[in-house]
């Protein structure tokens, strides 16, 4: 690598010259980097390429890394190329796309709303997703790999935009949002427990496990609308990263220092619920990791808004890392991949919770 | 306007024992559909005839035995998420929280699956007790991992804790309801959240919780209000902060355990009806409480009846109502109203 790394000094400008932060230059382009930050988000590459690995290996016809090599240069034998080619890899990718995807809406959600509890559930998108989903499956019009994903895909980004509508109202407030969110979302998980009453029992059942997030049995077909929604996307929320380090101001200082306020916004809310609604459509609601990846990452980088890029790797690595529990915990049975995103998710934010409140008051 | 304060305070003080008498009656009207109305209608006189004296006509049988037990019930769980939803938006000083915040509903649910699952309960009856368990254990859990700093709970971390426990125990809950589609066919019907099919005994079991939990409410009151000003200015005022704390908690407990036991998890109650009585009473705790109760009593009830009345003769559960009808007048009331800030 080229970029000259140096210690910020005081002869820095003055809002770049920030203890802790690193100045990365690559020609005429500069920008201020915390240190730990980039050593979190290289921990967590590495950690969720390992699990991907061990994941594709794992299963009940276990297949060495040389040989999963193998079949990625196209060798191996012709089972061993099916089971990596057509049930593993497709279900890593998913679970790897899933976790950022989500990590990241998350990360944009509490920035742009100021609020450590905002998570894309207040967007409208989960429960949009929900009602569509299972709508599509009680009322049986859905059919085909791509039936359920549609409708979900549908109903979250109807429901999106109407909160965003009626959030509208000479601009937007995150506070607003954030409120009407809550109430459109009430609205529709009405709607979808009175669906759940009237269906019957086995399409109740299939509705519940959509509902609760699951990885099992992804193919090719969930990873690739996936795949290409994060390729557009991903960037796009990279990029309005620069606009959120003026949102997480109040709106009259972001609207001081310059920001076109309204299109940024509604960028931001745009892209955080189009990643959500992605994730959400290929694997249903894993909601938990919205929620707590952006926090930990926040607590692990420090800094005072979630980094987008270390939430990303860090929530392919829950993500990933979850599937792979829950194929091994119970197995051969295997538990929802939510469960496991909450038992790994929850202790640990406790003992963030914990340890903060004790050294802020010791 | 009047130019002296002490006038001005005077009249506000005025329109606020107005507002309550108003509501009073508004509530009392409300129980009076409650028992009149539904799949058969009943003249308001026939209402008060046969309540006055049970006479053993069908009139009487249907007051007494049908809607009665869960008129009793909507107004004790009325009260009860009002009062508790402005308590936990008080503590927490979070105008989006509700009292799924304390993990309540949560616990309760999970409670009732186990119950189920496990142990084959399939009545209201046998619920109350789970879920009033799960709601109370869970909440304790909270709040003991909330309060882990020395300063005792503070907002933030108290609605983390609530989320980051709530959440695991939903995933819990799933994980069963996913694995034994019998235990689905029955919570699928107690999540909702309804009045429909409990007797009188339901009420009378989780009354009793309802009232400690408004007495320590009442006597949180004065409380709060000092803790709005912060917690230092509070503690300079003399005020013991950690009391204060463990009596609000005490009493969310026991006021959205007990609601949450006997119906399930009605949610809305608790966000909407604080943010109402608010843009009514102002931030006083002391007009805020019985204010945000009798606004409770009046929603429960409206929906209970709605419910009853627009699918004739089958019916809409209550929690369905006050999510499907709230939800527009929530969103209303946000756009119109600037929020009194908390």
């Amino acid at each position: 690598m080229n970029d000259t790394l140096t210690r910020s000094t005081a002869a820095e400008p003055a809002g770049l010259a920030l203890p802790g932060r690193t100045v990365i230059r690559i020609g005429p382009v500069s920008a201020a980097v915390p240190a730990r930050g980039v050593a979190v988000t290289l921990v967590a590459l590495l950690g969720a390429v390992a699990l991907a690995v061990v994941s594709v290996c794992h299963g009940d016809f276990p297949i060495t890394p040389p040989a999963v090599w193998e079949v990625l240069t196209g060798g191996g034998t012709r089972i061993e190329r099916h089971i990596v080619l057509n049930l593993r890899l497709p279900r890593v990718l998913c679970a790897l796309l899933v976790g950022a995807a989500l990590a990241v809406a998350g990360a944009l959600t509490q920035t742009f709303a100021r609020n450590p509890l905002a998570s894309p559930d207040v967007l409208g998108v989960t429960n949009g997703a929900a009602v569509g989903a299972v709508a599509a499956i009680v009322l049986g019009g859905a059919v085909g790999a791509y039936g359920v994903p549609l409708a979900a895909l549908g109903g979250a980004a109807i429901s999106a935009t109407l909160i965003y509508l009626l959030a509208w109202r000479r601009g937007i407030d995150g506070y607003r949002l954030v409120l009407i969110g809550l109430g459109v979302g009430e609205i529709l998980g009405g709607i979808t427990s009175w669906l759940l009453i009237r269906a019957d029992l086995v399409d109740a059942t299939r509705a519940t496990i959509w509902i609760t997030g699951s990885l099992a049995g992804r193919e090719w077909a969930h990873v690739r609308p996936l795949a290409a929604a994060l390729a557009v996307l991903l960037p796009l929320a990279m990029a309005a990263s620069v606009a959120l380090r003026v949102l997480q101001f109040r709106e009259d200082t972001a609207r001081a220092l310059g920001l076109r306020l309204q299109s940024a916004q509604l960028l931001v809310v745009a892209l955080a619920a189009a990643l959500a609604a992605a994730a959400v459509a290929a694997a249903g609601p894993i909601e938990f990791v919205a929620f707590l990846v952006p926090q930990v990452a926040l607590r692990l980088c420090g800094g005072s808004r979630p980094p987008l890029l270390a939430s990303a790797l860090l929530g392919a690595l829950l993500v990933v890392g979850a599937d792979l529990a829950a194929q091994i915990v119970i197995a051969p049975k295997e538990l929802p991949v939510g469960l496991l995103t909450a038992m790994i998710g929850t202790p640990y934010l406790l003992w963030l919770l914990l340890r903060r409140s004790r050294r802020t008051s010791g | 306007m009047t130019s002296t304060p002490d006038l001005a305070l005077r009249s506000g003080r005025r329109r606020r024992v107005v507002g309550l008498l108003g509501l009073l009656l508004l509530a009392v009207v409300a129980v009076l559909l409650s028992l009149g109305l539904g799949a058969q209608t009943l003249h308001p006189g026939e209402v008060w005839r046969v309540l006055l004296s049970a006479d053993g006509s069908d009139a009487s049988a249907l007051v007494w035995e049908l809607r009665a037990p869960r008129t009793v019930l909507g107004v004790a769980v009325g009260l009860a998420l009002g009062v508790a939803g402005a308590l936990i938006q008080g503590h927490t000083r979070n105008p989006i929280a509700d009292p799924g915040l304390l993990g309540v509903s949560a616990g309760a649910s999970f409670a009732v699956v186990v119950a189920i699952a496990v142990f084959g309960v399939d009545s209201f009856g046998g619920y109350i007790w789970f879920a009033f368990a799960g709601a109370l254990v869970t909440s304790v859990v909270v709040f003991a991992v909330g309060s882990g700093g020395r300063n005792g709970p503070t907002p933030v971390t108290l609605a983390l804790a609530g989320m980051a426990i709530g959440a695991l125990l939903f995933s819990f809950t799933s994980s069963i309801l996913v694995t034994s589609p019998e235990t689905l066919n029955v919570f699928r019907f107690w999540v909702v959240g309804s009045l429909a099919g409990r007797d009188l005994d339901t009420a009378w079991q989780v009354i009793p919780f309802i009232a400690v939990g408004l007495v320590l409410a009442a006597a949180n009151a004065p409380a709060l209000n000092t803790l709005g000003l912060g917690e230092d200015v509070a503690r300079a005022l003399g005020q013991s902060v950690p009391l204060a704390r463990v009596v609000g908690v005490a009493a969310i407990m026991l006021l959205t355990g007990a609601a949450t036991a006997a119906c399930g998890p009605i949610g809305f109650v608790g966000l909407v009806v604080p943010h109402l009585a608010r843009a009514l009473t102002g931030p006083d705790h002391r007009w805020l409480l019985p204010f945000a109760g009798l606004l409770g009593v009046v929603a429960v009830l409206l929906a209970d009846v709605a419910g009853r009345l627009v699918a004739r003769p089958a019916e809409v559960q209550t929690g369905i109502v006050l999510a499907v009808a709230g939800a527009p007048f929530f969103i209303w009331l946000v756009r119109r109203v600037r929020l009194v800030q908390l």
